[in-house]
């Protein structure tokens, strides 16, 4: 089997992981519910992830780093709770509905949602963010990359925006968190959500957000807080205004050590190889005939994505036949980003996204490629 | 029977504050441990860092008074 179809979970761990995920489930308790050794052990295991978090994503205190189930929830805590009726936000068609649905929701409530375009090869409008300023204006809320094509958004340049109009700058980092480096402080971005299953190599259930200090967010959950357990409202620190219920330590534990993995090989290390294994890729598909590659594989900072068609053939059926008959798992259909497809005029035919992990050799790249340029010659004889 | 004696226990905002406090005294070795909040400082749950009074005095000057909340002299 090869899997490319890291940007749903990645599938190769460091094998820490497992055993982080084995060990906790031995010896963790609760956490922050008691002083018996099963319950500190569990709190010592959400300290040193939030340690390894804030490290990685450069946040100047462990406080700054709240879990959630996954970079759903973590969107959904952040959106709600700090958007309000009236309030007006610009966002992308890069997103997923990760974004797209709680914003949605929150428009039907009174907010207001403007979306930012794409050039031809899909690359954002930036350009568009002027005339799209409203006096109400309240947020940026833009993906770190496009988990369609890979294109990535130029964060810097969203920075500048936000700063300078006052908005809050909001990055979906399911795409590029343990991916690319990211520096909250330096780009000051105010909320980055992320997963735990994708680049940051811990296990699917984990996930959280970054929050700039002093960022009031309302909660989207209030319950146990294993403090002050007498009061009627949900206490108001960091991290505990955002974490009602008990964490997900066994995950974590996992989490914990993926992260602790990515900041011994270096981000930009593991980066440089995803990012030459998917260029290796699209060099040897990109002039098979019939072939459509999706995306400006030229960006600097890009996910490890690489996104075609073969002439007119649906993307389930390609996906199929790679997996049947070549054993290699991608993914086909429309990614849960509606408004990049329709922008790519793919809503109907979807796109197969072939998508790399620095644990994928060259031997596999390869075998995908020439799986593609097989199945075009097939395909495209039928 | 058990015997009470003194100690000086220190109560924090939060739950990551009192494990940051721990990670903390364990490099340095500072004597002490976690224990589950007395009802003396707060009904409820939580944590706090206990320890001996001479050993209170020993570290006091040396310990950052901006990552606990308060100190109370407690009989356990």
């Amino acid at each position: 089997m090869i899997y490319l179809d890291n940007a749903a979970t990645t599938l190769h761990k460091p094998p820490q992981v497992e055993q982080a995920i084995l060990e906790a489930l031995h010896t963790a308790g609760n956490p922050g519910r008691g002083a018996h050794e099963p319950t500190l052990h569990a709190a010592r295991i959400v300290l040193d992830t939030r340690l390894a978090l804030a490290e990685l994503f450069h946040a100047p205190d462990p406080s700054c780093i709240v879990f959630a189930a996954n970079a759903t929830m973590a969107l959904n805590t952040v959106l709600n709770g700090v958007l309000h009726p009236g309030d007006h936000v610009i966002t992308t068609v890069y997103e997923h509905n990760s974004v797209l649905r709680p914003l949605y929701r929150l428009r039907a409530q009174g907010v207001e949602v403007s979306f930012t375009g794409v050039d031809d090869a899909a690359r954002l409008c930036y350009d568009q963010w002027e005339t799209l300023l409203r006096p109400t204006t309240r947020a940026l809320v833009v993906t770190g990359a496009s988990n369609v094509t890979g294109n990535g958004t130029n964060l810097v340049r969203a920075a500048d925006f936000a700063h300078r109009h006052g908005l809050l700058l909001i990055v979906d980092a399911a795409q590029t968190a343990g991916a690319q480096p990211i520096d909250v402080q330096q780009l000051g971005i105010d909320a980055l959500c992320f997963t735990g299953h994708k680049a940051l190599l811990g296990p699917q259930g984990t996930g959280g957000a970054y929050v700039r200090p002093g960022l009031q967010i309302a909660p989207l959950l209030v319950g146990g807080s294993g403090v002050h357990s007498f009061d009627e409202t949900h206490p108001l620190q960091m991290p505990t205004v955002l974490e009602a219920g008990t964490l997900n330590v066994h995950g974590l534990a996992g989490l914990c050590a993926g992260v602790q993995w990515l900041l011994e090989q270096g981000v930009e290390n593991l980066a440089a190889r995803e990012a030459a294994l998917a260029r290796l890729f699209y060099e040897q598909v990109r002039t098979a005939p019939g072939v459509t590659v999706y995306g400006d594989m030229t960006m600097q900072h890009r996910a490890p994505i690489v996104a075609l068609n073969i002439g007119q053939e649906d993307s389930a059926r390609v996906a199929d036949i790679l997996w049947e008959d070549y054993g290699i798992c991608v993914r086909a259909g429309a990614h849960c980003a509606p408004l990049m497809h329709k922008a790519l005029g793919t809503a109907e035919q979807g796109v197969v996204r072939f998508s790399f992990s620095h644990f994928n050799t060259e031997q596999e790249v390869q075998q995908a490629a020439q799986a593609v340029c097989a199945l075009t010659r097939e395909l495209l004889c039928e | 029977m058990r015997i009470k004696r003194s100690y000086i226990v220190l109560s924090f905002r939060t739950t990551l504050e009192a494990m940051e406090w721990e990670k903390q005294c364990h490099v340095r070795q500072v004597p002490g441990r976690l224990i589950p909040l007395p009802r003396e400082i707060s009904a409820g749950c939580g944590l706090a860092w206990r320890m001996l009074p001479e050993d209170w005095q020993s570290w006091q000057a040396e310990l950052d008074e901006t990552r606990f909340d308060k100190v109370t002299p407690v009989e356990q």
